[in-house]
């Protein structure tokens, strides 16, 4: 891309042509203050934040959706601008609920630190407010329409980047808010609870359910043995709440919190990400030998499931049957491990910590509950068991590295890339590569299905067949995919889908990203940087190699697949009406 | 063909037919018939001739004779008098203002100060026959451009003619046909503007009502001159008169080959659809207008990009109102030249206003630009009824100003009526006396601003509504004193910070009557008094006992009988009972009713 | 649409049917249309002169009609205004008087003298 030459704050730059105003300034450290600003997403000029002036431009620009021309002259910081940001923001802050202190983002908050930036002291134009009911009757997104500043961010992301669309503007001028269509409650719509809304929202409108509280209430009970699990992908950014730099992993100190927490037993999830690699793998392997139904699609995105579920039921049969890895644990703690350790399922509390809102949605569904009991009771997002950390005010960076408990703590490198989009794809290869060929692989790392592009493919031989495989991540992604699968454009073997963009690891229930980190790094490959390089580190990095799975198949599940396992690590799907009738 | 001696022009407008001219319209033709005259009178069904005032309005030629205020029992007197027997009717005759019965449509005052060329055809054609568009040279542009001039000559005749957007703007034209006409793109659009929406404002929808080929000409014209084979116009299903006709028109266009493939022989073509809108005031705003035909909700888009080079679909689009298209094909016709010479140099050509409020010739009049607004309010307008003094005019709609007594000199240019804070806007003139207050004026336009605002920007948002608040506060007598100044900062804020066209200029209203009528504000805040005497809570009525006769006129007007007092003795008003309604006042004819 | 010359082909045939509402500078022909013009056979007059009009595409002639012009018994009436001359009053008219009236009159500007109403009453 040429260049052209910008004057900044009297500061000539040169930058990309095909540049905002924007752009040009922050990469070179001129800060303009945004709100409704998400790159590639929401790029729509609406909060007035970051209007500028421009030397021969009627008026004030918006930074955002101005492009640079050569010879442009821009004042980011001038009276009238300030003026302007001020005023706009006050308007704002006089239709907010601002009950700072009791509020989800309290300190995390980009309207709060932008009216703290600004100066503001006083919001001259007090008036009525656009007052609305809260939603909280998903059992995964929280939906607060008196702290929303109608940026647009959620819509921008649930519609152009989802491909879900079940947030948008309703009503008009002052009684504009943003949620579902048709005045709907968010457990009325075929929203997928994947919460890259709320990862999206810069104010306290959109959060998670937090169940916090259920969580201590099962660790104060004595009755009640409560075990927990952490994915892969929540020590890849548990740090950053504690102000460690991002891809900082914190495997150790999270166990050891944990366990200062209270909870009975701390196992990983990556222990059952060993244990879906078997099972999947080799239902992979079941369906290629067997003509069974291809492509095969993964199964442990639950937003994406539900997703698969309510627009594209057609590839209901292309999922694999198991369940999401944390489920398959919950089900081994509630039966394998409670009979050795002759516990009775009902009184086991399992809680998951998860990067994920939509895994509050799946632990509700009545079919994941094969000892009779729920598999998972719980599910706490990576920013809740921040959140219970700070609780017990444990200082979280001076912790020792602690390690998990023993039997179904032990995992592979394999299992903790599952975090990272193309992770079980790659995991599931080092496994099936050896099972079908008899013969050790010898080079371990399957670079094409790594990295953050959109759709990654990759053509692997095993043993003379050429199996095609896919990655995609983000259901926007995946939905584009499947319509090119549907219409034989393309035609693969094995689909790995992440209903998140970048996989577990920006996950709708990840830590918050600051606004500059948005624009300074590249968030889904630092985070991902983490588990590669614990990958790298494992001693045993493959799947069927880790001892605890070979056990608990000797012991229990006798052979991927059995009947056993059929009964405990499997699951079925639904066909969902997207806006049933009755409601 | 036929050949008649005689035609009989009813306004079939929108104002007319809600005065039932359908209905006239269907028991002329049946007397007609039933007469044996069919043969020789023809009805002709036409759109608005302006004069709504006077409405119902039926002319019937050769005489011209100008029939107002028809009802449907008159319709009788018309055939049997003036159709049967020659006699013209004599008390359906249109009277001026000084009572004299004015027989031909040409002698009205009314009409003889106006310029028409934008509604050169309207009430003269019947809209629905696409023969009547082209015996007054209907379509020849259009033959004139494509088989006689190159793209470029088109757009330099408009550049040179110096049009301007005719829907508020006045962005010259020429300059937008030649961007779109230069931006790179495989496919290029022509949108007409037909989302008229300023309260009071019917210019566009008494073109297409009246004269509907005129655009679907101009457009195709505008599709040779930037390369667009694809033409919408956006219309408001609130108009559904104007829809019907120009939907007609397209039809009968397309059926004559005037749109579609190889358009008189040449390798041009031209096709167009309408799009209907929800009648969102906001999408009257190009880039809203835009989004709301690609599907989306109505809401502008932070230009630039301008359409010109990104529009309908990222694709370079052309976007022109309707009066701005009425005004192209005499342009081609007739020369730059010919459209210079009217108006001034840098507004030429003319406007079309629809003129309201407190004026005896309510209705839409088109002038040449630079005419005196003193001139189309007191000549075409007639005045001021009831012998009150006129206060202020207001243009340009919500986003427009009120000017003030003193300034009715101002000659009506873009640029003349944007310097005293108002704006030419789509062409709405409301004119007010002295019984309006200017504080509540705003507070109207505000109310109008916030119930339309799209939501997408908060300082129109919010901003409009705190302003509204604030209004409110003070026409009820709750101003508090930093009132004032709060209002002049939100409306700097807003003016300098809201996202679209609509949203910058909502705060025109509020700043110009604080700049002309501060003391009304003043007197509102400080002395809790309306001096208008029309903020309800702000005024008592009360019955000066010097001058009551006991007549108990006042007594029996009270709708809540709050008036009481014995006859011929001074009458006395319970305020606890009063609703401020005024009608005491009016009946009273000593004046002894006070209101302050 | 072929041409521009067919456009102008329609623009002429369709300007004929409009003409009577554009202000006239040439001939008026005035019939007189009350009760009694009427009974006296009037309005095939007037229809004998719109199409001899038509016939002959005489664009700037206006064919009116009027009340009682006064003079009963000498009905149909027809009135002649021709610009700048003085206004001839033709009486018991017929249809074929009337084609007459327009192929001498108004086409040729050769007053019916035979049907004026100054050689009727003599």
């Amino acid at each position: 891309m040429s260049k052209v030459t910008v004057i900044i704050d009297n500061q000539e730059v040169q930058v990309p042509a095909d540049y905002t105003v924007l752009q040009a300034a922050r990469s070179n450290n001129v800060h303009i203050p945004t709100l409704c600003y998400l790159e590639g997403i929401n790029e729509v000029g609406a909060c007035r934040m970051c209007l500028v002036e421009v030397e021969g431009a009627r008026g004030l620009q918006t930074s955002c959706t101005l492009k640079v021309s050569d010879g442009m002259v821009v004042k980011t910081n001038t009276k009238k601008v300030r003026e302007a940001r001020k005023a706009t923001l006050e308007l704002l802050l006089s239709d907010h609920d601002r009950e700072c202190l009791t509020c989800d983002r309290n300190r995390n908050c980009e309207l709060q630190t932008l009216a703290e930036e600004l100066g503001i002291k006083d919001v001259a134009f007090e008036g009525e407010k656009n007052v609305n009911y809260e939603d909280t009757s998903s059992p995964s997104i929280v939906r607060d329409p008196n702290k929303c500043i109608l940026c647009g961010r959620c819509v921008g992301v649930c519609n152009d980047v989802q491909k879900v669309g079940v947030l948008g503007f309703t009503n008009r001028g002052f009684d504009t808010v943003v949620g579902p269509a048709f005045d709907k409650k968010m457990d009325e719509i075929p929203c997928i609870n994947c919460g890259q809304c709320i990862a999206a929202c810069p104010v306290g409108a959109l959060k998670e359910k937090e169940e916090i509280d259920y969580v201590w209430e099962a660790i104060e009970d004595d009755n009640k043995h409560v075990v927990v699990q952490t994915a892969p992908a929540v020590r890849a950014a548990l740090g950053e709440e504690f102000g460690l730099k991002m891809g900082t992993s914190v495997t150790g100190k999270m166990v050891a919190a944990l366990r200062r927490l209270g909870f009975d037993k701390i196992f990983d999830t990556d222990f059952a990400a060993d244990l879906t690699i078997m099972e999947e793998g080799h239902e992979l392997l079941d369906r290629l030998q067997n003509g069974g139904k291809l492509p095969m699609i993964t199964s442990c995105s639950p937003g994406w499931i539900k997703y698969c579920e309510h627009y594209y039921p057609e590839f209901i049969d292309n999922l694999s049957s198991c369940k999401s890895p944390h489920e398959m644990l919950g089900a081994v703690i509630k039966s394998y491990y409670a009979e050795i350790n002759d516990i009775d399922p009902k009184d086991i509390y399992v809680v998951s910590i998860m990067p994920c809102t939509a895994k509050k949605f799946e632990a509700d569904r009545e079919e994941l509950a094969a000892s009779g009991y729920p598999d998972v009771d719980a599910v706490l997002t990576t920013r809740e068991l921040a959140k219970m950390v700070k609780q017990t005010r444990v200082d979280f960076v001076e912790l020792p590295d602690e390690d998990f408990d023993e039997v179904l703590g032990e995992s592979t490198g394999a299992s903790v890339i599952f975090g990272a989009t193309g992770g079980v794809m790659e995991a599931a290869l080092r496994t099936v590569a050896e099972v079908v060929t008899g013969e050790q692989l010898e080079a371990l790392d399957f670079e094409q299905v790594r990295g953050t592009k959109g759709i990654k493919e990759a053509t692997v031989n095993l043993n003379g067949t050429e199996v095609k495989v896919a990655v995609v991540h983000s259901t926007g992604q995946a939905s584009k995919l499947l319509d090119q699968v549907k219409s034989g454009e393309k035609d693969y073997h094995f689909i790995e889908v992440m209903g998140c963009p970048g996989g577990c690891v920006t996950g709708g229930g990840q830590p918050h990203i600051k606004p500059e980190d948005r624009f300074k790094k590249d968030v889904k490959a630092e985070r991902a940087k983490a588990l590669y390089t614990e990958d790298k580190s494992k001693k045993i990095r493959k799947s069927h190699e880790n001892p605890m799975i070979k056990k608990i198949y000797d012991d229990y599940f006798e052979k991927p697949n059995s009947h056993k396992a059929h009964e405990l690590l499997h699951t079925h799907y639904v066909k969902r009406e997207n806006y049933p009738l009755d409601k | 063909m036929e050949l008649y001696r005689s035609h009989v022009l009813i306004c079939r407008g929108t104002g007319c037919t809600s005065s039932k001219s359908d209905d006239m319209e269907v028991k002329l033709n049946e007397l007609i018939k039933e007469k044996e005259l069919d043969k020789e009178v023809k009805v002709v069904r036409t759109g608005c001739f302006g004069l709504c005032e006077a409405g119902p309005i039926i002319v019937v030629y050769p005489e011209g004779a100008f029939y107002s205020h028809v009802k449907l029992e008159d319709i009788d007197e018309i055939v049997e008098e003036h159709l049967l027997k020659g006699r013209i009717v004599d008390r359906l005759l249109y009277k001026g203002e000084e009572e004299e019965k004015i027989k031909s449509v040409n002698e009205v005052t009314f009409y003889k100060k106006q310029k028409r060329v934008a509604l050169k055809n309207c009430g003269v054609i019947d809209p629905e026959d696409i023969n009547e568009y082209i015996a007054y040279d209907g379509y020849m542009a259009l033959g004139k451009v494509l088989t006689e001039m190159e793209p470029k000559d088109v757009i330099n005749v408009i550049k040179d003619s110096g049009l301007r957007g005719r829907g508020g703007g006045g962005f010259p034209s020429g300059l937008k046909w030649d961007f779109t006409s230069k931006a790179e793109g495989d496919q290029k659009y022509v949108l007409c503007n037909a989302d008229e929406g300023d309260p009071g404002a019917f210019m566009d929808r008494s073109i297409l009502e009246g004269d509907p080929h005129a655009v679907v000409e101009a457009m195709a014209i505008a599709g040779y001159a930037v390369g667009a084979n694809q033409g919408y116009v956006y219309i408001r299903a609130e108009y559904p008169i104007a829809v019907e006709r120009l939907q007609l028109a397209i039809d009968h266009a397309r059926e004559k080959g005037l749109l579609g493939e190889n358009i008189f022989g040449t390798d041009f073509n031209f096709d167009m659809e309408i799009r209907l809108g929800a009648g969102a005031f906001v999408c009257g705003e190009e880039t809203a207008l835009i989004a709301s035909i690609e599907g989306e909700r109505g809401m502008p888009r932070n230009k630039p990009p301008f359409p010109a080079n990104s529009g309908l679909w990222q694709k370079p689009t052309l976007i022109n109102n309707v009066e701005t298209y009425a005004n192209v094909n005499q342009i081609i016709l007739n020369g730059a030249d010919w459209f210079k010479d009217i108006g001034t140099e840098k507004s030429p050509g003319t406007k079309v206003f629809a003129l309201g409020g407190k004026i005896n010739n309510t209705g839409l009049v088109e002038i040449p630009m630079g005419t005196p607004l003193k001139e189309v309010i007191y000549e075409i307008g007639g005045g001021i009824p009831n012998g009150k003094k006129f206060k202020a005019v207001q243009t340009g709609g919500p986003s427009g100003g009120c000017i003030p007594a003193d300034l009715i000199d101002t000659p009506i240019t873009y640029d003349s009526l944007t310097e005293i804070g108002s704006m030419m806007g789509s062409g709405g003139m409301i004119v007010m006396d002295e019984e309006t207050c200017m504080v509540d004026i705003a507070r109207f336009f505000l109310d109008f601003t916030v119930e339309e605002s799209c939501g997408k920007c908060p300082p129109c948002r919010i901003g409009t509504k705190r302003m509204l608040e604030i209004l409110e506060r003070i026409t009820s007598g709750n101003g508090e004193a930093e009132d004032i100044d709060k209002l002049e900062r939100l409306a700097e804020n807003i003016k300098s910070s809201a996202l679209c066209g609509l949203g910058q200029t909502a705060p025109n209203p509020v700043l110009s009557t604080l700049k002309y009528f501060r003391d009304e504000y003043e007197a509102h805040v400080n002395e809790k008094t309306c001096p208008a005497g029309t903020c309800k809570d702000l005024v008592s009525y009360s019955i000066d006992p010097e001058a009551c006769k006991g007549c108990t006129l006042c007594a029996k007007a009270c709708p809540v009988d709050a008036i009481s007092g014995e006859r011929k003795e001074a009458h006395v008003i319970d305020q606890d009972k009063c609703i401020k309604c005024g009608a005491c006042e009016e009946k009273c004819p000593f004046g002894a009713i006070i209101n302050k | 649409m072929k041409s521009l010359e067919e456009l102008k082909k329609i623009r002429e045939e369709a300007r004929k049917k409009v003409d009577l509402r554009e202000e006239k500078k040439g001939t008026r022909i005035v019939v007189g249309m009350a009760t009694c013009g009427i009974s006296a056979g009037a309005r095939p007059v007037l229809m004998a002169l719109l199409e001899e009009a038509k016939k002959r595409n005489l664009n700037d002639v206006t064919v009116n009609q009027t009340g009682c012009i006064g003079v009963c018994r000498l009905e149909p009436i027809v009135e002649v205004y021709r610009p700048g001359e003085e206004k001839v009053t033709y009486v018991d008219m017929t249809p074929e008087k009337a084609k007459k009236v327009i192929a001498e009159h108004i086409v040729n500007g050769k007053v019916v003298t035979e049907y004026t109403i100054g050689a009727y009453e003599e």
